[in-house]
């Protein structure tokens, strides 16, 4: 993987990290994550930073056996989608039961590093 | 009124593991195939639509357009087309538009993958490359685990649950069984599916459709062409769909519906000036057990929530109403991804025409419709084949 960074994705990983994290607001109340240039709702570049809401709720799950090479090391793992206001967000979820998982359940967001490459990784754990 | 694109040939090579096979040599038997079915010598072809997915991870080898054109024996144009599971329908969408539009008469789409020749985890690596490389792989989305959020959501908005979805499975192995050019020609049980090893949490090994080489190709002619030369072509495309979705799950409105199915389907049905009354049976994406219930719903032949029991109620098994998959699906049959599209056309014009080990199941039919996706429905190609009077 290329060590350059991804403008806008990083920028993201690092606010979660220094705990101020945001997404970006259209006129109309659309929220989208980084890098998003133009809003598909308005048509235009008319883009705020919002704070993001501190807790989310787990839209859907799945723990994962069958890795790519990248996360060999990390698997299994559980997948989630959380929601976060006006936005969703994909990460891993940690400290919990890959049984006792429910939808629903409020998360916080964070970041960790994968076992197999110490490449950060968006997670979530209970609120 | 737009003319009907005439499907004078098609070809496949069998679906299988054939690790040592390049993707040049699977595309080249699957167009000649194409071209003696069609009656067509390659010199006739005016311009290739190539569809390929993951040549550069598999092969190192990009630029595929050019080399399949010169390994079918084609000096014409020729333009790889990408769009990962979905490649070689969007490149039939394209050799359909290239005939109406009056630019050719004679046209070979189709496509190639070469899968095996890579370790598993390779594979996987390869295939989660349609999915989104910020938002989704960096999270350690693969494509079953993709799917799987959809289908853990599907169950807690709508119920259902593995032992359904292991239906959808188990049909589709049945349909394969007589099926030579099918990976597995093996029947297998729920049970089967049930204790098959967890790949990504529901889904099981068999809930999965396998990785694949193999390769499809069609040959394409304009009405007035059929007509002049003499050729066969009972089988027409008479309606062509396409449509585009976020790439990454999180930016769906709604995780486990597909309105890009939705928006194909309407777009190839007016197309085609047919409803969904009309249809007789249809191949759909069913790279994982769930996604055969989501294109179901996707096309509006059942509400959401309602298409997971179909398999299970024998809705849509050989005998039932509306048979689904007949070919064994990618399933049963095999998933090469840039394959995958074009092998669907070439299997319902086989069904269609009578010449499929399955056509005695809808001998009687007269429409069918193909439903590709790439990654998860991201991208979506629907399409209407219809027999028609020679």
């Amino acid at each position: 993987m290329s060590d350059a960074r991804n403008a806008g994705f990083d920028d993201f990983l690092d606010a979660i990290e220094e705990e101020e994290p945001y997404y970006l607001e259209g006129t109309e109340g659309n929220g989208y994550l980084p890098p998003r240039r133009i809003d598909p709702a308005t048509g235009t570049e008319d883009l705020s930073e919002e704070p993001l809401p501190e807790t989310g709720e787990i839209l859907t799950y799945t723990q994962t056996h069958v890795a790519s090479p990248q996360f060999a090391d990390d698997a299994p793992f559980v997948v989630a989608i959380a929601e976060f206001g006006p936005v969703k967000v994909t990460g891993q979820l940690q400290g919990v039961d890959p049984e006792e998982i429910e939808i629903g359940q409020a998360v916080e967001i964070g970041i960790d590093h994968t076992e197999t490459n110490d490449e950060r990784v968006v997670v979530f754990t209970p609120a | 009124m737009v003319s009907d694109v005439l499907i004078a040939g098609v070809g496949m090579t069998k679906f299988e593991a054939a690790p040592e096979r390049t993707s040049r040599d699977l595309f080249a038997q699957a167009a000649g195939e194409a071209f003696d079915d069609a009656a067509v010598t390659p010199d006739a072809i005016e311009e290739l639509f190539y569809g390929n997915f993951m040549g550069e991870f598999a092969e190192t080898q990009g630029h595929q357009g050019p080399l399949m054109a010169d390994a079918a024996g084609i000096d014409a144009p020729a333009t790889r087309v990408e769009s990962a599971c979905a490649s070689s329908s969007a490149a039939v969408r394209m050799g359909v538009s290239k005939i109406r539009s009056g630019q050719a008469d004679v046209v070979l789409v189709g496509g190639a993958e070469r899968m095996k020749n890579i370790s598993t985890a390779e594979g996987t690596e390869a295939l989660s490359a349609a999915a989104d490389a910020l938002w989704e792989i960096r999270a350690g989305v693969t494509f079953p685990g993709a799917y799987s959020l959809m289908a853990n959501r599907y169950f807690h908005e709508f119920g259902g649950g593995r032992e359904d979805l292991a239906h959808i499975a188990v049909k589709n192995h049945d349909n394969a069984v007589e099926n030579e050019l099918a990976q597995f020609n093996k029947a297998i049980e729920v049970e089967d599916v049930l204790g098959a090893p967890t790949v990504s949490a529901p889904f099981g090994l068999y809930d999965c459709s396998p990785m694949t080489d193999g390769a499809s190709a069609a040959v394409l002619v304009s009405e007035s062409y059929a007509a002049e030369h003499g050729l066969e072509t009972p089988v027409a495309i008479t309606g062509s769909g396409q449509a585009s979705d976020g790439l990454a799950l999180q930016d769906r409105a709604s995780i486990p519906r597909t309105p890009a199915a939705e928006t194909a389907g309407e777009m190839a049905f007016d197309d085609a000036g047919i409803d969904h009354g009309d249809v007789d049976f249809l191949e759909v994406h069913d790279c994982f057990t769930v996604a055969e219930a989501l294109a179901l719903e996707g096309l509006g032949f059942y509400e959401p929530g309602e298409a997971i029991t179909a398999a299970r109620d024998g809705e849509t098994t050989r005998d039932g109403d509306l048979p689904v998959n007949l070919s064994g699906g990618l399933k049963a049959k095999g998933h090469p991804v840039g394959a995958t599209g074009c092998a669907q056309i070439s299997e319902v014009t086989k069904l269609l025409r009578g010449d499929h080990v399955n056509s005695d199941a809808v001998s009687d039919a007269d429409v069918a419709v193909t439903h590709n996706a790439g990654g998860t429905v991201a991208s979506c190609v629907v399409h209407v084949l219809e027999e028609v009077e020679q």
